[in-house]
């Protein structure tokens, strides 16, 4: 197994007639997953080759759902877009989308994400590279040869830093990987992909990788704490970005928390979880438990 | 807001002066006044708006009063000399390049009133309280029940009946209730309209005649939403930026200023920051050098993008060497080899500092072959990333 994504999702590209999104749907076709549609009302009814896979371009994401039975979409929309498109997602009950668009607005992510609420779309993004079950689909711009199946899971803020863990743990594999997104607003937490590596039977041992910056971190500990008893290895990024410009001084009082690298590490050692210096001491950490 | 809370979004904090223009121009109640950067533009707008004035430096920190910052004057002529007093001033680290001049007001009474991003709940939150003028997280902390706090629904904002369900949480007096009321729906149309994080008026107060007036605010801009507010570029802080952070918004690279000694250079906000950890540790064995700036060139890696973050970084005369830290993935490292050789050689005898070059990712084999037989002086490649940390130390240390 794996989460959220595995060898029978069928996945549509919203703004797969773009530069990127073209560019990234080829990467995708090529590392096995299955396209079955792009989606741009403009370009409805024509299609588009990769390498001699014809796929289909569709008006609308209920339409591609309908002739398809796509179950994921990944987003490649510009940020001016990119609300309407996360909507249209939602609204046509895809299960999950995957937001890969950097620089969307905030007041937009918080308006996409209160529309969600109710409905039963999975959003992971924005600004995130994705999601990737080796050897069996992948949705976004992880790359795909950098690992193999296997049975550790990933959940990371940071793009870069996810490519670092998988290559570092290259030997071992991973169920899934998922570039959860640093920006403010997020779909996907820290703690659901915590849920539902506990919950996957291939997961033996999770990789959580967090950076400074609100306290999902410190909520993660506390989930850790209370519901994971698989082992799991952290990583903080951020001890030594200078603080920086804060939110006036409303934002600490809401999130109740310092937001800094140092907090987030305490929190998680709290919890019980090893934290790594480094990449590479976070990956010996994760080596000492699966014993590779 | 481009390092510490948030590396990955871009939030630009306004100067009081252009939070005020903010607000007035959502209908904002607020008083007459100006900015000048001269005490003779001081005393021009002091003698228009005819009537004793205070003198507010423009920094972006607090504790302005404290530090001699905010000076009352009685006429035009002491409002110069206040302004002169003022200009120049060092504040926390902030040089006070402008002072606001605006009507001085006699206050009955004051109020807190906020809008902000909820980045916990991912949702907006109003805050208010009729304990306004004091800092505010001493009055969450001490009397926490004097602060309503409201959860606003994104897709619904704030109409009148949100905006009194807010006023009356927060317990305001009848004789303001309809004006904060009125007011509290503007402040939203701030908030939404301007694509802002945070919306602050504090001290939001009462005159002696009953009129309700926002006397200092915040406001932070969000700059993803620049493409729809194109006059908001006109908001940023060009003159007290650092010449090598302008320097690097002009070729839009993400690039911080720090007091170190190790330029850095890597791909992904991510990987940078962990970078800087990793040098700041490797530096404490060599006499405590640091990590001289954030540079982040994104995924991409490009050759051109290379040679023109490298130039920035070797341009900061406080760099002794550089670390370049790069994953190859969607770019697989022959491609970054290649960049890093070509940015080389478009530097010429600019690149005088040696570079660390640790490349890990898609054809790593090929990229460290690449710049093997480039062979350049400057340049020592290592493999892992904690000793290739170590080494760029060792070499900004000696």
């Amino acid at each position: 197994m794996s989460i959220f994504l595995n060898e029978n999702s069928k996945v549509i590209v919203q703004g797969m007639t773009g530069s990127e999104g073209r560019k990234h749907t080829q990467r995708m076709l090529a590392s096995g997953t299955a396209i079955v549609g792009g989606v741009n009302p403009k370009k409805a009814g024509q299609s588009v080759d990769f390498d001699g896979a014809s796929v289909p371009v569709f008006g609308g994401v209920a339409e591609a759902m309908k002739e398809t039975g796509a179950d994921v979409t990944v987003i490649f929309v510009p940020p001016a877009g990119a609300k309407n498109a996360v909507i249209e997602a939602v609204d046509a009950q895809i299960p999950l989308a995957v937001v890969i668009t950097e620089g969307i607005p905030v007041h937009d992510s918080t308006y996409a994400w209160a529309h969600a609420q109710g409905g039963s779309t999975r959003i992971i993004g924005p600004n995130c590279p994705g999601l990737i079950s080796p050897g069996r689909s992948n949705a976004g711009i992880i790359p795909a040869n950098i690992t193999k199946q296997g049975s550790i899971g990933l959940v990371s803020k940071s793009g870069t830093l996810t490519y670092q863990m998988m290559y570092e743990l290259r030997d071992i594999g991973f169920s899934t990987a998922v570039g959860i997104g640093g920006d403010p607003v997020i779909g996907t937490t820290h703690i659901d992909c915590l849920q539902a590596f506990q919950d996957d039977p291939e997961t033996e041992a999770i990789v959580m990788i967090g950076e400074i910056g609100g306290d999902a971190e410190e909520r993660a500990a506390d989930f850790i704490k209370a519901n994971v008893t698989k082992p799991v290895v952290g990583y903080v990024a951020g001890f030594t970005a200078p603080e920086g410009k804060t939110m006036g001084h409303a934002g600490a009082i809401v999130s109740g928390s310092s937001g800094t690298a140092q907090a987030k590490q305490e929190a998680l050692e709290a919890a019980g979880v090893r934290v790594g210096k480094t990449p590479s001491e976070t990956a010996r950490l994760m080596r000492e438990i699966v014993g590779a | 807001m481009r390092l510490g809370r948030g590396i990955r979004c871009l939030f630009v904090d306004l100067f009081e002066y252009q939070a005020r223009d903010l607000l007035a121009s959502h209908g904002v109640p607020v008083l007459p006044g100006g900015v000048a950067e001269t005490p003779e533009q001081a005393e021009a707008i002091a003698r228009e708006i005819a009537a004793p004035v205070v003198v507010k430096a423009q920094v972006k920190t607090g504790g302005r009063g404290k530090a001699g910052g905010v000076k009352l004057a009685d006429d035009a002529d002491a409002a110069r000399d206040r302004a002169q007093d003022i200009l120049g001033l060092d504040i926390k680290g902030h040089i006070t390049h402008r002072v606001m001049v605006a009507q001085a007001s006699d206050i009955a009474e004051e109020y807190y009133f906020s809008y902000l991003l909820d980045r916990s709940n991912r949702t907006f939150l109003a805050m208010a309280s009729v304990e306004g003028g004091v800092e505010i997280e001493q009055l969450a902390v001490e009397r926490p029940e004097a602060l309503a706090r409201i959860p606003i629904d994104a897709t619904t904002g704030v109409d009148t009946a949100k905006a009194t369900e807010i006023v009356d949480a927060a317990g305001f007096p009848a004789a303001v209730r309809d004006q904060v009321i009125a007011i509290a729906v503007q402040l939203w149309d701030v908030f939404a309209k301007e694509d802002a994080t945070l919306v602050e008026v504090n001290p939001l107060a009462k005159a002696p005649d009953g009129t309700v007036l926002a006397l200092d605010a915040k406001v932070t801009l969000d700059e993803n939403a620049g493409f729809r507010h194109t006059e908001h570029a006109a908001l940023e802080d060009a003159a007290s930026a650092d010449p090598l952070e302008a320097a690097a918004k002009e070729k839009d690279l993400n690039y911080v200023k720090l007091e170190g000694e190790v330029g850095i250079i890597g791909n992904g906000a991510g990987l940078v920051m962990s970078t800087l950890d990793v040098v700041a540790y490797a530096g404490e064995e060599f006499g405590g050098v640091k990590p001289a700036n954030f540079l982040d060139i994104g995924g991409g890696a490009s050759a051109d993008v290379m040679a023109n973050g490298l130039h920035i970084i070797l341009s900061d005369p406080a760099v002794k060497s550089v670390f370049v830290n790069v994953f190859g993935g969607i770019t697989a490292c022959d491609a970054v080899a290649n960049g890093i050789v070509h940015a080389l050689g478009i530097l010429g005898d600019e690149a005088t500092k040696p570079l660390v070059v640790r490349l890990d990712g898609n054809n790593v084999e090929e990229g460290r072959r690449i710049l093997a037989e480039a062979n350049h002086p400057l340049v020592t490649v290592v493999d892992t990333m904690d000793g290739a940390a170590r080494r760029a130390a060792e070499l900004a240390s000696s």
